[in-house]
This record gives structure tokens, C-alpha cells and sequence, in this order.
């Protein structure tokens, strides 16, 4: 508790400092936003590009600010029981719906309700498994229903009851299934709330236009209760699909922000638009997965260990992708709360030692010139995991004589592989739900059904996650966190390969943007000056 | 001629059952699904998912749903797109799509159909080698490599137009030369061949004998004779412009349904795919059906019985 | 008195070659052409690079001494790529063209020469494969036969032919009422004949224009088909291929797309004076 506590307090001073910055009144701001929407739904959609424009239409029980700290949102302070499991929020007084009703407690309730209801289908719900009850709504038995731990104890006191102390719990109530939503207009619009005009949030701002495949167009909430410090006049979104047109149109200045940039051109925007150019490291890690329930890699750890210690990923990120990556020698990235970093030994070692470990181990393993090994790479196509793959191929190819043949399949055949384990080595990504490393390492426990692709299974592991739940001492459970990341990579069923970074091209006119591990960027707290 | 288009009317009907029939087993047999993502969903929500769309059905059950919907006109919510119906997403785009199309055929065809005349005859000269060089790299020269060089020259260099969006005659130019472009070219390619054929036929030579002018006997006869092998053409191009170009919509930012055609697939979102299949499917009958009516009119010897 | 002396006659499959060989364009274009194959089909043994080597210390770089396309995103020559590609995209694109124009002729002049209910049939059927999602028609064909380089002539194959059909019926209407061909039928001679003599050579002409046209699409499909998986294998490259991945990178490595096209472009402009040549050639009425 007192590092939530201490970590409160930080977000808020910068909250302060920054957030109630120089209040620049008037301007439009205009964002690549990567994909178009598939929903506004803040219980059906699953993407980035939904959470951003839902973060503006929306607040939680706590929201983030400038640099995505935790501040105080719909409630204004809250109370926590000395086990850990049950949390006490005192809504704000003056929260309001945009359209001026008031934001009450009940709101919250009926949001969780519809979030965990079967007939939702919403492909997130997993995230509130936490609160008390919560899976057994999502299995159907509706009797557990009355039974969820979250009660209104008036209009602006909401109680929510865990199943074990969650250290994350906070950090979680700022994704957007736990945001509120408004009965009325949801009864009145079915399936239609969530179009301009029928939209009611208590976000900073409000939907005024949604043009599929050509842009959403926000503008501000006037009951919002921080209202009077919102610089911006309108706020629109635009699907960019391709980076290179988005780079195009952010250069002709029809965007003031960019979603990301095309990866061979680097080189050229820090030589000429240094200045607009943000890099930041990202919650994500870049993989290769083993499927350790067939050959060759089943109860082969040597084998493992050899391919990931013959990968030079300094040259592959320096040389082959370019774009800042950081090199990645544990499984959980850097920056991670109540965590540290499980490096593994071998990052310090230059790569000639790591290759003649790597021989070692190949040879321990079984293979050798006159036993190549013969592996396939699976990846989903892309040209990016096309590079990597083939400078990968090659370098297992030039140090232990591998024979790497590439197969690419399109997105939905490549999910069909993987999950059913149709491959011996696969691209993979994964991107942490929520500030802790408990997003990363839960992945792997044996009962995690198709989520767990490699199907690693060991008991030790399962065994320190299990008990991680439950512990309420910080310092115990970070250590048993940390020693089942260390039976993890040493039993290496993947092989990290880098840590994402998020790229952004960001106009000079615009202010307020701070680069942060999370990516989030409340268009609140931004503002647009003259130009 | 009426009775015939009334024929070809009525054998639309089982053609478009047809089409929807082997499409809509086609799409459902693809590997992947439209709730497939990278984050597995836990078993239970992929249930409940399934549930709520009908995809726990046995296949034959859904199609049956699905063709009483069709029928009904109910095209369905998208999958992917939640928020939206298939017949609004079809109703949103299509007006774009028709009128970046239709502008780029009609360019296509005025400056595609004289460039290849003139070629053919000022045959062998300058400014035949000319046309049809510039033909010949409007084709070889894909789109996807056209559009963002058009793009960057003339909106980022020297910003005379915008980049991206729909919405004025200014955000028309651009799409609608990088669209028109291979098909001027292909237009020209076809009627310079079919001109060379038509100046060497005997009715041309009667029209000369009988002493018409150069100007009258060429647009008079030869033009009209011309027409038909790049007439075929036009109807499943048409189509096709119409419906979109994906790459072109990607490239510009212009939401029309090219995009559906591939994302759609794409995204494995069932009920959009299918809107869309059956919305090019009457499309293309009706082109051609509108083609072959016009080839009476442009050589007389052909009669529909 | 002159003696008329009767020339021997002559076979028309003669007199075109002998035709073709006089027209200038279509000589010079075959020489170039031929050029290009060979370049593809030996230049790679001779370049000392391989399809697959990876120069770690000239990633993305310009044309210099070592590498006089430059290399690629990851390092490779492209010059041996290139040339590799171009083993598969000539032979792919001129057999799938071959393929597309034998079943679009026959099926086209069949359905415009008989018509009726077979026309109203075969051209009902095409108006069916015109509408198929062809994604999908792909990824089945690769759920059920696997990867197999053959399947790719399949997919191809399967759209290039309807076009050329529509045309072909079209201008079957027009010559089935010429009177050349009610000659020929009012003397009895059977529909085959009738078709393959009469019809079909005298179609030759936008056909043979189609089919220059057919072979850049086919050859630029071939990436979509890479795409989804079923086109070329890495390390194996084509044409469309190395296109498409030089569009990505047209700003910072323009190299990447410049000789692939150049190659492209040029191996057109040859197939296009060729096929005029042979149009030119096979045309029985130009004397």
C-alpha cells in the first residue's frame, strides 16, 4: 500500500504541475490513429486505437494523467481494508454525464454487471476477474450475480470486494471495462448508444461525428468537472493504416500526431525531423515461441538455450530494425512497478562468448554437421517479422548449421496455427494489460489453455504465480514473482528477442505530451498553440 | 432486345443464389475466425461470443438464417465493426467509391479511347511510339507505386493538394488520376489494337471508296467498330473501379468499400464479406448485361435472339 | 508470251514468320527479351553472391562496386535477387498468361459462336467466378493441398481467363455474322472448323493485346498471392515481390524499387512489340 500511496501522490504533484500548465485556450488537434474502431463499446472493443478515443469520452474510478500516472477520476478518494481485499471509493460530487446528469455509484454497478453478463460476449471481461465473483458471471452461473463483489452503498460510495489482495487493482480500473456507463441512454439506444448523438460519457470530451473509415471527431464534455482547464476545441481521430501515407499526411500537415512511423524511414526523420521524433519503450516484449509439446524442442532445454544465445540481437535491432528496440534478455521489460528486471547472465557477455556457449549446447543437445537441425519459422506476414525472421534464419544457419525454412501465413490462418500449436517456432508479441509483471508471466501457467502457446508446463512455476496471488506483502511477492520469471528463462520455452518502443511524429505546436511506458495520452491534458 | 434483357434479368436471380451459396461456404470454411485475436479469449467469453452470433449453429443451419435474412434484406451487423450494420457500412461507402469510380472510367475512357485512335492512325510515327510508351508504363508501374509519389510531389513538395480524406473536388484530383491511370492505359493499348484491325476491314474500305472524308469514315465507322473488344472490357473493369480500389482508398484515405473487399476477408468479418460479394455480384451482371445491350449499337451485325 | 509460273504455295505459319522477322520492333524486342532470360537464368551463378547471403556490414545500401543494385532490407544483393525473381516471373507470368488465353478463346468463342443457353451458361458462370472473394478461394486451396508451387498457376490461372473470355465472346458475336463464316457454314463445314479456321485467327488480334496486358497483372498478383502465404517462399523472390518491398521503402532506399521495375517494365514494352508483331503477323487479311 504505501507504494500505491507514494506513487499516488507523485501523479498527482505532476498532475499539478503539468496538467493545470498554461490553460491554452482554442484549437483543433488532429491524430493518426492507427486502425479504424471495431466499437466504441467500452465492453466489446479489445484494441489500443478504441481505448484512446474511449479514454477521452470516458472516466473510471481513476483516471491517468499527462505522463498515464494515477490520479483520482470519478472518485476523489478511496479507502482500503487492511487485508487488501476490500476498496471503498468516495465519488466526486460534481461528476457529471455530458449531458448533466450526475455520475453516481449505482452507474458503476450497472457497468460491471453488463461487462461480466454473458450475453455482453465482451472479449475483455477476464480483466475484472479480480473483483469478487467475477468469473463465475462470465461462466453463466447467474446466480453469483447478487453475489459480485461490487455493492452502491449510496449515489457516491462504491464498494468492490476482491478475491485476494491485487496489488495492480488501481492500475486495472483505468481500463476502459471498468469505466461507468448510462443507463438511460443505453436503454433508450440499444445497440445504437455509442453513435454521435446517442454517446453519453462523463469524459472530458463528447462525440460529435463518427465517419467510418474517415475520421471521429470529439469535442469537450462542457459538465466535465475539470471543464475549465480542456484547451482544446476539437479533437479528431483518423484511421492511418498505412505509416507511410501517415507520414505523408503528418507532413503536409494534416496531422498533428502520428500513430506510429514506417520503420525504413527512420533514419531519414532523425536526420531531418529530429525534433518531432518521440521513442519511447513500450509495456511489450517480441518473441519467439517454442512449442515444447513436440519435437524438437519437447524436453530439449539445451537446444533452447543454443538458439536464443546465437541470436546477436544488438545487430538485429541496431542494424536490421532500427527503431530503438531495446534488446531484450529476460521476458518481463523494464520499468515494470513493484518489479525488477531478471536479466539473464548471458546479456553481459560479448557475443563470441555467447556463440561458443551457443556450439556447446547444440552439440550437448544432439545436433552437429552431420545432424543439422531442420526448423521452421512461423510468422504472421509483415514485412518487419519478414526481416527479423530471415536475419535470425541466418544467423542460426552461419554459427550451428541450422536449416531455417520461413512460412507466413495471413493473421487469422497464423492465431489457427499457434493456437493449435501447428508449428516449431512462431513470432509472437505480447503487450502488458496493466503495469505489472503479472500480465507477462500469467501467460505461462499450465492451465492457461490456448493463451499459454508454447504449452509450457512446470509445476515450480505454477506453484510461486498461485501463491504470488494470494500474498499481501509486496516485498514476498515481488520475490516470488521474480524467482518463477528465473525457472521461466531458464527453462527457456521462448526466446526473447526485444522490447517494443512507441514512435511518434508530434508537431511543435502541440504541448502537453509526455512520453510514457504505457503509450497513454489524455487529449485533456493536451493543448494546441497558434500555427 | 426487350425480351432478351428480361431473359437475362430473370437468370440473375439463380446466379446470385449461386453466388451466394458457394460464397458464403467458401468464407466459413477459411481457417480463423472474426473473434480470433492475439489475445486468446478465456473459453467461456469465446462461448458467449459464439453464442450471440449464431456461430455454434452447424454451418448448413447458419446459411439457412443467413438466406432468410438476405432475403428480407438484412444484411446483418458487421462482425469486426460493431457498431455498424453491413447495409450502413455498403450505404456510407458506396456513394464514395461510385463517385471516385465512375469519374476515373469516365476520364479513362475519353482520353484511353482517343490516345489509342490517334495512335492507331498515326501508326509507326512519333506519336504512336509516344502513346503507347506512356501507355505501356501506366501499366507496368503499379498503383501502389504511382499514388504515393503523386502524393508526395505534389502534396508534400509542393503541397498543392491534400494528402488525405474525401471531401471537395481537391481531395478528388489525385485519387482519381492514380486510379485512372493504368486503366487510360489499358483503354488506349486496347483500342489502338482493335482500330489497327477496323481501318484494314472492307467495310472501311467502301466507306473511302465512296469517297467519305478521312475525319467522317474514321469517326463515323472505325471508331464504332472499334469500340466493342474494349467495350467487353469495360463491363468487368467498371465493376471493379467502382467497387473500389483498395489500394488507392488505403493510400488516400478516402472511405469507400474497396477496403472491405480485403479487410473484410482479412478480418474473417463473415456478414461483411458476404454484403459485399453480393453487392459486386449484381453489380457485375448488371454491367455486363448493360454491355452486352450496347453491342448492337456499335456493330450492327450483332443481334441478340 | 510471259510464262505464269505458279508460286509454290505457301503454309501461312511460314508466311507469318517470315513477316515477323521483317517487322524491326518485334525482332529487337525478342533479342532483348531474350537477354533479360538469360540474364535471369545464368547471371546469378556468375554474380559470386548468394540468393540468401547476408552482407551484415552493407545493410540497405546503395549501388557501389560490391553491389551494383545495392542491397536489400536485410543485407542481400540485389542484383542476384533480381534476376532470380525474374526466373519466376517471366516463367510465371508468360505460362499463367499462355493458361488464361487457352481457356478464355475456347470458353469465349464457344459461348459467343453457339449461343443460346450454352452462352447464356458458360457466361453465367463466369458472372459467378467474377464475384467470388478470391482471398478466400486462395487460403481454401492452401487449407486443402498444402503449398504447393503448382497451386500458385492454379490461383492465377483461375482469374486471368475471365477477361479475356468476355472479350473473346464479344467479338465472336461480331464475326460469327460476317459473311466469311456464313460461308463457311453454308458450305457445311462443321462448328469445330468453323471456329478454329475462321473464328479464332481472325480474334488474334485483341487477344494477343490482352495478353500483354494479362502478363504484368499476373506477374504483380503473384505478390498478393505472397501475401497470404501462397506465392514464393523466402528466400525465393519475384518481380511483384521485390516491388511491393521496394514501394515500402521508395523514400529511403529508392534503389529497392527502381531495377525491379526497370526489369519489369522493359521485359512489357518487349512483350508488347512482340505481340503486336505476331498480331501483325498472323493477320490474315494484311497483305
Amino acid at each position: 500500500m504505501p507504494g500505491t500511496a507514494r506513487q499516488l501522490l507523485l501523479g498527482f504533484l505532476v498532475f499539478i504541475t503539468i496538467g493545470a500548465g498554461p490553460a491554452l485556450a482554442g484549437g483543433e488537434l488532429h491524430l493518426g490513429n492507427g486502425a479504424e474502431p471495431e466499437s466504441l463499446d467500452i465492453h466489446l472493443s479489445s484494441g489500443v486505437a478504441e481505448a484512446n478515443i474511449q479514454r477521452d469520452l470516458f472516466e473510471g474510478l481513476i483516471a491517468e494523467g499527462p505522463d498515464a500516472s494515477l490520479i483520482p477520476g470519478a472518485a476523489e478518494s478511496w479507502d482500503i481494508s487492511p487485508d487488501g481485499t476490500v476498496y471503498t471509493f468516495h465519488l466526486r460530487e460534481d461528476g457529471r454525464w455530458s449531458n448533466g446528469d450526475p455520475v453516481t455509484a449505482h452507474d458503476f454497478v450497472y457497468a460491471f454487471h453488463r461487462g461480466l453478463d454473458p450475453a455482453t460476449a465482451g472479449s475483455y471481461a477476464f480483466i475484472l476477474y479480480p473483483v469478487k465473483n467475477a468469473e463465475a458471471v462470465v461462466n453463466d452461473e447467474m446466480t453469483a450475480l447478487g453475489n459480485l463483489g461490487i455493492k452502491a452503498l449510496d449515489d457516491h460510495t462504491l464498494e468492490i470486494t476482491l478475491n485476494a489482495p491485487t496489488a495492480y487493482f488501481l492500475d486495472m480500473l483505468t481500463h476502459h471495462m471498468a469505466y461507468p456507463l448510462h443507463r438511460p441512454s443505453l436503454e433508450e439506444h440499444g445497440s445504437a448508444w455509442t453513435r454521435a448523438g446517442n454517446l453519453v460519457g462523463n469524459g472530458a470530451f463528447t462525440l460529435a461525428e463518427w465517419v467510418p473509415q474517415s475520421h471521429i471527431k470529439l469535442v469537450p464534455n462542457p459538465h466535465f468537472h475539470d471543464a475549465e482547464n480542456v484547451a482544446l476545441d476539437e479533437v479528431w481521430y483518423y484511421p492511418t493504416e498505412d505509416e507511410g501515407q501517415e507520414l505523408q499526411r503528418y507532413r503536409a500537415d494534416e496531422l498533428d500526431v502520428s500513430y506510429d512511423i514506417p520503420a525504413d524511414q527512420i533514419e531519414w526523420i532523425v536526420e531531418n525531423l529530429n525534433d518531432e521524433y518521440r521513442n519511447f519503450p513500450y509495456l511489450g516484449v517480441y518473441y519467439y515461441g517454442l512449442n515444447t509439446t513436440a519435437a524438437p524442442f519437447a524436453d530439449n532445454v539445451p537446444l533452447r538455450q543454443a538458439l536464443s544465445l546465437a541470436i546477436n540481437r544488438e545487430i538485429l535491432t541496431q542494424r536490421i530494425t532500427r527503431a530503438g528496440e531495446i534488446p531484450a534478455y529476460s521476458f518481463v521489460p523494464p520499468g515494470v512497478a513493484f518489479y525488477q528486471q531478471q536479466t539473464m547472465d548471458f546479456e553481459a557477455w560479448d557475443q563470441s562468448a555467447r556463440n561458443d556457449a551457443a556450439r556447446a549446447l547444440y552439440a550437448e543437445a544432439g545436433y552437429g554437421e552431420d545432424n543439422p537441425l531442420e526448423i521452421e519459422i512461423l510468422y504472421n506476414t509483415s514485412d518487419n517479422h519478414k526481416k527479423i525472421a530471415i536475419a535470425i534464419g541466418a544467423m542460426w544457419k552461419q554459427l550451428l548449421g541450422v536449416e531455417v525454412t520461413l512460412r507466413n501465413e495471413e493473421w487469422k490462418v497464423y492465431l489457427a496455427s499457434r493456437d493449435e500449436k501447428a508449428y516449431q517456432v512462431v513470432r509472437s508479441g505480447w503487450i502488458g494489460d496493466y503495469n505489472d509483471a503479472n500480465t507477462f508471466l500469467d501467460l505461462f501457467l499450465s492451465d492457461a489453455g490456448t493463451m499459454n502457446s508454447t504449452g509450457y508446463s512446470n509445476p515450480a512455476y505454477d506453484a510461486l504465480l498461485e501463491s504470488a496471488a494470494m500474498e499481501t506483502n509486496m516485498v514476498a511477492r515481488q520475490a516470488m514473482l521474480e524467482e518463477a520469471e528465473r525457472i521461466f528463462l531458464a527453462d527457456a520455452p521462448v526466446i526473447p528477442i526485444y522490447f517494443y518502443t512507441t514512435q511518434h511524429m508530434i508537431k511543435p505546436w502541440v504541448h502537453g505530451w509526455v512520453d510514457n511506458i504505457k503509450d497513454v495520452h489524455p487529449s485533456r491534458f493536451l493543448s494546441v498553440s497558434e500555427h | 432486345m426487350f425480351s432478351y434483357a428480361a431473359r437475362r434479368l430473370a437468370s440473375a436471380v439463380p446466379t446470385i443464389l449461386v453466388v451466394i451459396t458457394i460464397a458464403f461456404f467458401m468464407i466459413r470454411l477459411a481457417p480463423g475466425g472474426p473473434f480470433d485475436q492475439e489475445r486468446q479469449v478465456p473459453p467461456e467469453v469465446a462461448a458467449n461470443l459464439e453464442r450471440a452470433y449464431h456461430l455454434d449453429e452447424p454451418l448448413t443451419a447458419q446459411f439457412v438464417r443467413y438466406l432468410g435474412n438476405v432475403l428480407t434484406g438484412e444484411f446483418g451487423p458487421s462482425f469486426r465493426y460493431r457498431d455498424f450494420s453491413v447495409s450502413e457500412l455498403l450505404a456510407d461507402g458506396f456513394p464514395i467509391s461510385m463517385q471516385l469510380g465512375v469519374s476515373a472510367m469516365i476520364l479513362a475512357i475519353v482520353i484511353g479511347f482517343s490516345a489509342g485512335s490517334l495512335a492507331a492512325l498515326r501508326r509507326n510515327t512519333a506519336s504512336d511510339m509516344a502513346v503507347m510508351g506512356v501507355a505501356m508504363t501506366g501499366i507496368a508501374v503499379p498503383n501502389f507505386v504511382v499514388a504515393p509519389i503523386m502524393t508526395l510531389v505534389l502534396g508534400v513538395w509542393f503541397a498543392l493538394l491534400p494528402v488525405g480524406g474525401w471531401g471537395g473536388i481537391n481531395h478528388a484530383i489525385l485519387p482519381v488520376l492514380a486510379l485512372a491511370l493504368p486503366q487510360i492505359a489499358t483503354i488506349a493499348r486496347l483500342t489502338r489494337g482493335s482500330m489497327l484491325e477496323v481501318l484494314r476491314a472492307d467495310f472501311i474500305r467502301t466507306a473511302r471508296a465512296k469517297g467519305l472524308s478521312e475525319y467522317a469514315t474514321v469517326t463515323g465507322h472505325a471508331m464504332r467498330a472499334a469500340a466493342l473488344p474494349v467495350l467487353s472490357y469495360l463491363g468487368p473493369a467498371t465493376a471493379g473501379i467502382i467497387t473500389g480500389s483498395v489500394v488507392i482508398e488505403q493510400i488516400f484515405g478516402i472511405p469507400g468499400i474497396g477496403r472491405y473487399f480485403v479487410q473484410g476477408a482479412l478480418n474473417r468479418d463473415y456478414t461483411l464479406v458476404m454484403g459485399v460479394v453480393i453487392f459486386y455480384a449484381v453489380l457485375i451482371i448488371l454491367l455486363n448485361l448493360i454491355v452486352d445491350l450496347l453491342y448492337p449499337l456499335f456493330d450492327p451485325r450483332v443481334r441478340h435472339d | 508470251m510471259t510464262d505464269l509460273t505458279l508460286a509454290p504455295p505457301r503454309s501461312p505459319w511460314r508466311d507469318a514468320t517470315t513477316r515477323l522477322r521483317r517487322n524491326r520492333a518485334a525482332v529487337a524486342s525478342a533479342v532483348i527479351l531474350g537477354m533479360i532470360a538469360l540474364a535471369c537464368v545464368f547471371g546469378p551463378m556468375l554474380s559470386g553472391y548468394e540468393l540468401d547471403a547476408i552482407d551484415w556490414e552493407k545493410i540497405q545500401t546503395p549501388p557501389d562496386a560490391d553491389h551494383w543494385f545495392g542491397t536489400d532490407g536485410n543485407g542481400r544483393d540485389l542484383l542476384v535477387r533480381v534476376l532470380t525473381g525474374g526466373r519466376i516471373s517471366l516463367a510465371l507470368g508468360i505460362a499463367a498468361t499462355l493458361v488464361a488465353v487457352a481457356i478464355g478463346v475456347t470458353w469465349g468463342a464457344l459461348a459467343g459462336y453457339l449461343g443460346g443457353t450454352i452462352d447464356a451458361l458458360l457466361m453465367r458462370i463466369v458472372d459467378v467466378l467474377y464475384a467470388l472473394p478470391f482471398m478466400f478461394f486462395v487460403i481454401l486451396l492452401m487449407v486443402f493441398f498444402g503449398r504447393d508451387p503448382v497451386l500458385m498457376f492454379v490461383a492465377l490461372g483461375a482469374v486471368s481467363w475471365l477477361d479475356m473470355a468476355r472479350i473473346v465472346r464479344g467479338q465472336t458475336l461480331s464475326l460469327k455474322r460476317q459473311d466469311f463464316v456464313r460461308a463457311a457454314q453454308a458450305m457445311g463445314a462443321p462448328t469445330r472448323q468453323v471456329v478454329m479456321r475462321h473464328i479464332v485467327p481472325n480474334l488474334m488480334g485483341p487477344v494477343v493485346v490482352f495478353a500483354t496486358l494479362t502478363v504484368p497483372q499476373v506477374i504483380l498478383f503473384e505478390s498478393f498471392l505472397s501475401f497470404l502465404g501462397l506465392g514464393v517462399q523466402e528466400p525465393m523472390t519475384s518481380w511483384g515481390v521485390l516491388i511491393s518491398e521496394g514501394a515500402e521503402t521508395m523514400q529511403a532506399s529508392p534503389w529497392m524499387l527502381v531495377f525491379p521495375t526497370l526489369f519489369l517494365a522493359t521485359t512489357l514494352f518487349c512483350l508488347n512489340f512482340i505481340g503486336d508483331g505476331l498480331r501483325d503477323a498472323l493477320d490474315p487479311r494484311d497483305h
